[in-house]
């Protein structure tokens, strides 16, 4: 599939989004948030925007944007249009949280609904998003167990490592957060390699012979394509990736995402001040190059059925 | 809006029944040479939708690609819109607009020049032309011998070896009984010019489960859907045809009762090595060919419907000398063990059980499976026959066997063999068109003697025609060509079609001598319908270095688009397109009959001229004026056909009572075939939906070369002159008359040079030999065949600037065989050299299974020049796609102080575009990764705006619908 | 409306014979030429005249080589047009966030509503047949119509109701009609040719049949009856077998 700026972005910024609101939310439930006003607005300011800067991004690849808000009444059956309906419903009792966090108290006996909601939300949205890809039994890379625990774990996991960072950086006292957010990674990688084991190891049921039907005569080739230049299907869905290429990017994502984030975390249990916020931060960094870079090898490795009629 | 569909949920509302057009016209696609029926529908003016005119005989409502894509060809911005008279250089594209009148006091002002001094100065050739009744008459009204139409490049042997054999040919002039094959054999065919009704018999002979057997190196298009695919190696069809012939014979699987009553097997042939008549037919005093009658055990009449022929056997004429049936000496050169599967196995690249098993089935198919029509019918000697039996096996061949250089031998052995096997228009055979079968050869001689052509006057006859001996060629007494392209001369004696593919290579050599203009119309010859085209482009901006002047001083070209010749002309008639202008589609030209209904058309404006260009027929009419031709104009010295083409349409007569269309003739339009001119033709043909059909009465459906009902009436019609049988030549005598002449008989003989060739080729039974380039390239060099198949979606360079169309192919590969890919060390997609022994291209190459492993090919006319047809300087055509015409050559490879002869048929002239050998290797990983060669671009002419960078077609029409 | 009808009252589509289609395009053009003044009109074409040229079709004609695997027989050639299939389980209408995609009741046409779709792709990341292509100049997704706007159209002639691709077709390759009556013709040319389902492990349940290419022969087919060129005249002189035949003319 062609990996789309708009779409990876939308993606790996909600999701993170998400999992630092859903964090929020649970703290905020356990009473475990520090009461700072400021902190408060920073912190789910910055998940909110990270939320709508995604879903903002999200609308920049459609053909009419102006129209977007007819994509709230598909619920029944569109994960798209659930994922849509319940990102809006999140704003609610995030917003709701902010307000009281800032203008309120953390102690307010609403706050632990909201956080609740907030978490909840979240995690729905999440994993609505995550369905819209599982849900499409054409594309094996996605169409797979793998794809919501990836999903959710990518998102937690971002979470965690940006709340570290927030921690860091407005000074809030990191206590068992770097440990959790480096748990999150272990489960999240973890996850990720068995996606990435999965995908290597197994093979979509469809091949060229089930897409034509020609199997029993034998193997099925292209002579030739329907039209000499590319058409829309190979611009959108006949992206390939070199293998090669594809491991190094990998490796990559690997590293950034998982090791490096991991190794400044921890980092920032042995260190203090400056250099612990500054820790916290590059793994923030690391972790969103990491992301953007696995997100893309989602959609660059991912092979549409239509892609078996073109012999690719 | 939304509709309750009554189970309680609501699906929006679709308008179901919208308004598809304010008008619906009919008229004739031409987006190919097919000719099917098409119904317009538009909407202010502009075309909604191009469908198949379901009531039209020749596609019965379906449409193909290519007509299907009209549309984009009236909406192409390649349209030329204005005459133009070249500034720059030639082949620059560099032109200025002029008015009409310029144009044509420019035109008339270099004929007429010509006209008075020396007519043959002139050499005008057609293209795709569909009016060649008009464009010949015209040259011969001018006094011209130098016309022809593209045939001689296309298939003329096939027309040929069908017309000296059987009095017609495939090419589009005969089909397959599709209703009653049992078993179909084609050859060589991709695509063909019945392009439409092929593919509808395909679909009918399979649903029926009739078998259908493709012989074809390639395994595309048709030989996809055959039921067995025969992978010839090419130029090797003969061999295969024969050695069928061989099984057949020996097992007695001929017709021999179809061959006496239908052909000249019977006709006793003297024997007299060294004589003069050596090889010709016994007659009698009366010129009857004689037969041995095995009744009266004597010489007899072989005409006469009493005897009963020997078809074996020796006989002695009355003069004592010997004689044998032609049967005979056909099947003592058949019987031979070289032609035995086993022995032709290697050379044809088949296996000896393909072809026995090929040579089972037809005997089986014909024989065994044989069928019989309940249809009452009298034979030519007035007896009536209760049924029509039929021998269910067809042929259908084209240019895979007709475009080598032993092409004419091959058709006329498949023809033989459809002689052999009694399946020649009979229930389940192959069947006539009318007008044909016409007498064999056709009456018609080339004009064009020594004093023929004069200052001045008219040519006595038409350009074209059949010599049936030496004394019907185009030479002087020294055998030399009187002709540009030296048609019907020693060097290709029956070029009935001409060899427009000779043209400018002899007008720049000026061999036999020079001309001052070339006028083309239709043809795009500085490209795609040329060999050796970057000689061509040379010779065609050649100069003479003492006078500076052009080696073909003027060059006029009628074209509707810009197409790559346009940039070599000085003088540019812009043509309409094929929806805005009338024309006909005549019995007197290339008709489009079926075979139980002669039929003719015409074509109508359906879009009003939005430029300043004029129908090419029209213009030619009104030069024809001005040149003061006296057919064209009036006792008092106006223009005839002031009304310009329709006018003379319906107003010109041919022979008194025949004209361009044979319908609703007569003062009243209720004559049909014969009458005088109906001044309400066209309006007849408007209304019966732009075409005129009359069907066959069942009695005169088949076995039309001895059926006198059918004779009778084609008589009538004027297809034939009378209603005399027409007899099948199995032995040509035509063709013995010529290696006569070689062989030192006769007042006109080959010039020494031309003799062993002539002797050789002439030969009255078929033979087959290797093609020439194979015999004189070493194949170890050149190891490769390489061909080109048309597309079904393209019709020659013309698809090209059809924004749908080049969609599905903008650009060509090199396809071959994965096997020999691998064993080359090639890969798909790799960029390759392909060297013939004429020159080199660099194209990418494609893999495939079904090909043959020893040939390569590509799809026919991808390739453009930059610039050309207003397409941008990096289309895919002009940097990826290739012309395999540049590798073949015009001549053959140069000998040791011999001659180059044309790369063609030795007898028909027919352009050898098949018998091209190559060899291949790996482009350098260095090398552009674009196709070689590539030329400078061609500017794009005052006139044509730039081609725009989004096509919305059809917004607003339905803008203007939902309004 | 992204739910899916349970039942429609006819299962319109069409089925494609493989055994009589020559590749000649003239369905998938005819479809553009009908489709591009019709119902989802204009379908636009990027760079008509340059490199890159790309436009909407609704119909597309691949061909393929299918290679027996044993390495005895060459390749098969088969061409095999591609477009809506008007499945029973759409997912690309499921998908669909605005409810522009739906599928009818009436005949499980599969439609698009242009001024309700948000051009966001998935549905065509929900086709596995590819049959929805983008138009980036108007930003919406089109499809084929089953010729919606000509199969009931009463401003057409009778003959004409039935879709473009169909009439078109020169060999007869394709037939139209409701696949959910076992008695419709098409129905039955299902079921005497084992017409078929592309990728069937997906369970999208197109309506679309494929019937297959009947089975090609290696090198001829068997005769009905025994060959009869069994033995060839041992005959050193085979003209003789001529000799005494004297037919009459
Ligand atoms: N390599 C290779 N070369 C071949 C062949 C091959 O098999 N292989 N085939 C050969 C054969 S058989 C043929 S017939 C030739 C065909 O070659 P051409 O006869 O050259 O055919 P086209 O390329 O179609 O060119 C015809 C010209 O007619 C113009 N035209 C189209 N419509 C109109 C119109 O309405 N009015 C006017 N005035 N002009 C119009 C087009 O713009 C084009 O320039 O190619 C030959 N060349
Ligand atoms: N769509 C479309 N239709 C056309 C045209 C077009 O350009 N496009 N052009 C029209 C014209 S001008 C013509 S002349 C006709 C030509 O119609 P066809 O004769 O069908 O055209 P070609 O493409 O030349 O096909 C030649 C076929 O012969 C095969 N072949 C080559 N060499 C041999 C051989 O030695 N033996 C055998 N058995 N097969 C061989 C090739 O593989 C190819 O399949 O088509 C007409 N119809
Ligand atoms: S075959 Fe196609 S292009 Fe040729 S006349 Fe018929 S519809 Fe037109
Ligand atoms: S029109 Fe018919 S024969 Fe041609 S490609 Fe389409 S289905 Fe095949
Ligand atoms: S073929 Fe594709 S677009 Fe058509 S109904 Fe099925 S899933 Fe939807
Ligand atoms: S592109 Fe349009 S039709 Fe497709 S899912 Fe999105 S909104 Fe629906
Ligand atoms: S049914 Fe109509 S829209 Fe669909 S492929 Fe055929 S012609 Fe095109
Ligand atoms: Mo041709």
């Amino acid at each position: 599939m062609q990996p789309a700026f708009s779409v990876i972005f939308f993606t790996v910024s909600t999701g993170t989004g998400y999992g630092l609101l859903f964090l929020f939310g649970l703290l905020g439930a356990a009473g475990k948030l520090p009461a700072d006003p400021t902190f408060g607005f920073i912190g789910m300011a910055l998940g909110i925007v990270l939320v709508g800067a995604g879903l903002l991004s999200s609308m920049l690849h459609l053909g009419h944007p102006e129209r977007a808000w007819r994509a709230f009444s598909q619920w029944k059956t569109s994960w798209l249009s659930r994922e849509g309906v319940a990102s809006v419903i999140s704003f609610i009792p995030s917003l709701a949280m902010m307000y009281l966090w800032v203008f309120e108290s953390t102690s307010h006996p609403m706050f632990t609904l909201f956080g609740l909601a907030t978490a909840l939300m979240a995690f729905v949205t999440v994993y609505c998003t995550a369905m819209i890809y599982r849900s499409l039994p054409p594309i094996h890379q996605w169409a797979n167990g793998w794809t919501l625990p990836n999903y959710l774990f990518m998102g937690l996991a971002g979470g965690g490592v940006v709340l570290v960072g927030l921690y860091g950086v407005v000074g809030v006292p990191l206590t068992l957060a770097p440990i959790f957010a480096v748990g999150a990674l272990f489960v999240a990688w973890g996850v990720k390699s068995g996606y990435w084991r999965f995908i290597d190891n197994s093979k979509s049921k469809s091949t060229a012979e089930t897409a034509t039907g020609l199997g029993h005569i034998g193997k099925v080739t292209q002579m030739e394509a329907p039209h000499t230049e590319d058409n829309y299907l190979l611009k959108e869905m006949g992206f390939q990736i070199g293998r090669k290429h594809g491991d190094k990017l990998r490796r990559y994502a690997n590293v950034l995402t998982f090791l490096l984030p991991i190794l400044l975390l921890g980092g920032t249990q042995q260190t203090t001040g400056y250099v612990s916020s500054g820790l916290s931060l590059l793994a923030v960094l690391s972790f969103a190059l990491g992301a953007i870079t696995e997100r893309w090898l989602f959609f660059a490795q991912a092979e549409h059925t239509v892609t078996l009629y073109y012999g690719r | 809006m939304k509709s309750d569909t009554g189970s309680g949920r609501r699906t929006p509302y679709v308008d179901t029944s919208p308004h598809v057009a304010d008008e619906v016209k009919y008229t004739t696609c031409y987006m190919c040479a097919c000719r099917c029926g098409i119904k317009v529908h538009l909407q202010d003016g502009s075309i909604r939708y191009i469908q198949g005119n379901p009531d039209h005989p020749v596609n019965k409502g379906v449409l193909c690609a290519k007509g299907s894509a009209g549309i984009m060809t009236q909406n192409s911005p390649a349209k030329l819109t204005k005459p133009l008279k070249r500034v720059g250089p030639r082949g620059s594209g560099e032109f200025e607009e002029i008015e009409w009148e310029e144009a044509m006091e420019t035109a008339s002002d270099w004929l007429s020049r010509i006209r008075a001094t020396d007519p043959k100065k002139l050499a005008f050739f057609t293209g795709r032309d569909q009016s060649q009744a008009l464009t010949g008459w015209w040259a011969s009204q001018f006094g011209t011998p130098n016309y022809a139409a593209h045939g001689g490049f296309c298939s003329v042997n096939m027309a040929a070896a069908g017309l000296y054999s059987i009095g017609g040919s495939f090419w589009e002039f005969g089909e397959p009984d599709w209703e009653h094959t049992k078993y179909l054999m084609m050859f060589g065919v991709a695509e063909d010019h019945d392009s439409n009704p092929i593919k509808m018999g395909l679909g009918k002979l399979k649903t029926r489960g009739a078998k259908f057997v493709s012989v074809n190196p390639i395994r595309t298009g048709y030989s996809a859907i055959a039921d067995q695919w025969i992978s010839i190696r090419p130029g090797t069809d003969g061999l295969f045809v024969m050695s069928l012939i061989h099984q057949l014979m020996k097992s007695d699987n001929i017709d021999i009762e179809y061959l006496v009553r239908y052909t000249n097997a019977h006709w006793l042939v003297i024997n007299d090595p060294g004589a003069a008549d050596d090889g010709l037919f016994a007659r009698d005093k009366d010129g009857n060919p004689l037969c041995w009658d095995g009744k009266t055990k004597a010489l007899a009449n072989a005409r006469s419907p009493e005897v009963s022929p020997a078809v074996v056997g020796d006989y002695e004429l009355p003069d004592g000398r010997k004689a044998q049936p032609s049967f005979n000496l056909v099947a003592s050169r058949y019987l031979d063990d070289k032609y035995a599967p086993a022995n032709v196995a290697e050379q044809t690249g088949l296996d000896q059980e393909t072809i026995e098993q090929a040579a089972r089935e037809l005997a089986h198919y014909a024989f065994k499976e044989e069928i019989e029509l309940d249809i009452e019918w009298t034979d030519w000697a007035g007896r009536k026959h209760s049924t029509m039996k039929g021998r269910p096996v067809a042929f259908h061949a084209m240019r895979g066997i007709s475009a080598h250089s032993n092409g004419f031998h091959t058709c006329r052995a498949l023809h033989l063999l459809q002689m052999l096997l009694g399946s020649i228009d009979c229930p389940g055979g192959f069947r006539h068109k009318p007008p044909f079968p016409k007498p064999i050869p056709p009456g018609l001689k080339p004009a064009g003697k020594p004093g023929q052509v004069n200052a001045d006057t008219p040519l006595p006859g038409p350009p074209l025609g059949f010599p049936v001996s030496p004394e019907d060629l185009l030479v002087d007494a020294d055998g030399k060509p009187q002709r540009i392209d030296k048609a019907f001369s020693w060097e290709f004696p029956l070029s009935a079609h001409g060899l427009m593919h000779l043209v400018i290579t002899n007008a720049w050599k000026g061999d036999p001598y020079p001309i001052d203009t070339l006028m083309m119309f239709m043809a795009n010859m500085s490209w795609n319908s040329s060999m050796n085209t970057s000689g061509m482009i040379d010779m065609l901006t050649d100069k003479n270095e003492e006078t500076g002047e052009y080696k073909i001083p003027r060059i006029i070209y009628a074209d509707a688009y810009y197409s790559e010749t346009v940039a070599y002309a000085d003088l540019i008639l812009p043509d309409t397109t094929y929806l805005e202008r009338y024309d006909c589609i005549s019995l007197l030209d290339r008709p489009i009959c079926e075979a139980d209904a002669c039929q003719d058309a015409i074509r109508q404006p359906i879009i009003e001229l939005d430029r300043d260009v004029r129908p090419f027929q029209s213009v030619l009419l009104d030069l024809g004026a001005r040149l003061g031709l006296g057919a064209m104009l009036n006792e008092d010295g106006g223009p005839k056909y002031p009304g310009g083409y329709p006018d003379y349409i319906v107003n010109h007569e041919r022979a008194p009572g025949i004209g361009s269309l044979a319908g609703w003739r007569g003062k009243n339009g209720d004559k049909h075939g014969r009458g005088e001119p109906n001044p309400n033709q066209l309006e007849k043909y408007i209304e019966n939906k732009a075409f005129w059909s009359h069907k066959l009465k069942p009695a005169q459906r088949y076995y039309k070369m001895a059926n006198k009902d059918y004779l009778d009436w084609a008589t009538e019609m004027g297809f034939v002159g009378s209603s005399e049988q027409i007899v099948m030549e199995i032995y040509s005598e035509a063709l013995q008359k010529f290696r006569l002449a070689a062989r030192g008989h006769g007042d006109i003989q080959p010039p020494e040079e031309h003799r062993a060739r002539v002797e050789a080729y002439f030969d009255p039974i078929p033979i087959w030999y290797e093609p020439f380039e194979e015999a004189m390239v070493d194949t170890n060099d050149y190891p490769f065949h390489a061909l080109t198949q048309r597309p079904m979606h393209m019709y020659h360079s013309w698809g090209g600037h059809n924004a749908w169309l080049r969609q599905v192919t903008g650009s060509n590969k090199l396809y071959m065989n994965t096997k020999t890919g691998a064993k080359l060390g090639l890969e798909d997609d790799d960029w390759v050299w392909v060297t013939s022994h004429h020159g080199r291209i660099r194209v990418q190459l494609g893999l495939m299974d079904g090909v043959n492993e020893n040939t390569v090919w590509t799809w026919n006319a991808i390739g453009k020049r930059k610039g050309a047809w207003n397409l941008d300087e990096d289309a895919g055509e002009a940097k990826k796609g290739f012309l395999l015409n540049h590798v073949i050559s015009d001549l053959l490879p140069a000998r040791e102080g011999g001659y180059r002869y044309a790369n063609a048929d030795p007898v028909t002239g027919q352009a050898a575009w098949y018998d091209l050998r190559v060899q291949i290797e790996k482009a350098g990983p260095e090398e552009a990764e674009e196709s070689y060669p590539q030329f400078d671009a061609v500017k794009r002419p005052e006139g044509l705006k730039p081609a725009p960078n989004v096509l919305r077609y059809g917004k607003s029409l339905r803008e203007k619908r939902e309004d | 409306m992204t739910e899916l009808p349970v039942q429609t009252e006819t299962r319109l589509g069409l089925v494609i014979d493989l055994d009589i289609c020559v590749g000649c395009h003239a369905c998938s053009v005819n479809c553009k030429e009908w489709n591009a003044g019709g119902h989802m009109a204009p379908l636009t074409d990027l760079n008509p005249y340059g490199k890159g040229q790309d436009g909407v079709w609704f119909n597309r004609v691949h061909t393929f080589e299918a290679v027996p695997e044993n390495g005895d027989g060459c390749a098969q050639t088969v061409h095999f047009p591609r477009s809506c299939l008007h499945c029973e389980n759409a997912a690309c209408v499921t998908v669909c966030p605005t409810g522009a995609s739906f599928k009818r009741d009436e005949d499980g046409i599969v439609l698009i509503d242009e001024s309700r779709c948000i051009g966001c792709k998935l549905c065509s990341w929900a086709c596995p047949y590819g049959a929805r292509e983008f138009d980036s100049d108007v930003g919406v997704m089109k499809k084929c119509t089953l010729c919606i706007d000509r199969i009931y159209n009463e401003n057409l002639e009778e003959i004409d109701r039935v879709p473009a691709c169909v009439s078109t077709c020169p060999a007869s390759a394709r037939h139209f009609g409701d696949l959910g009556d076992p008695n419709s013709d098409v129905s039955k040319l299902v079921k005497d040719r084992g017409g078929y389902d592309l990728m069937p492990e997906l369970n999208y349940k197109p309506t679309n049949k494929y019937l297959p290419p009947r089975p090609r022969a290696k090198a001829a087919a068997q005769l009905p009856s025994a060959p009869i060129i069994e033995t060839l005249p041992s005959n050193d002189q085979p003209l003789l077998q001529w000799v005494d035949k004297f037919l009459s003319r």
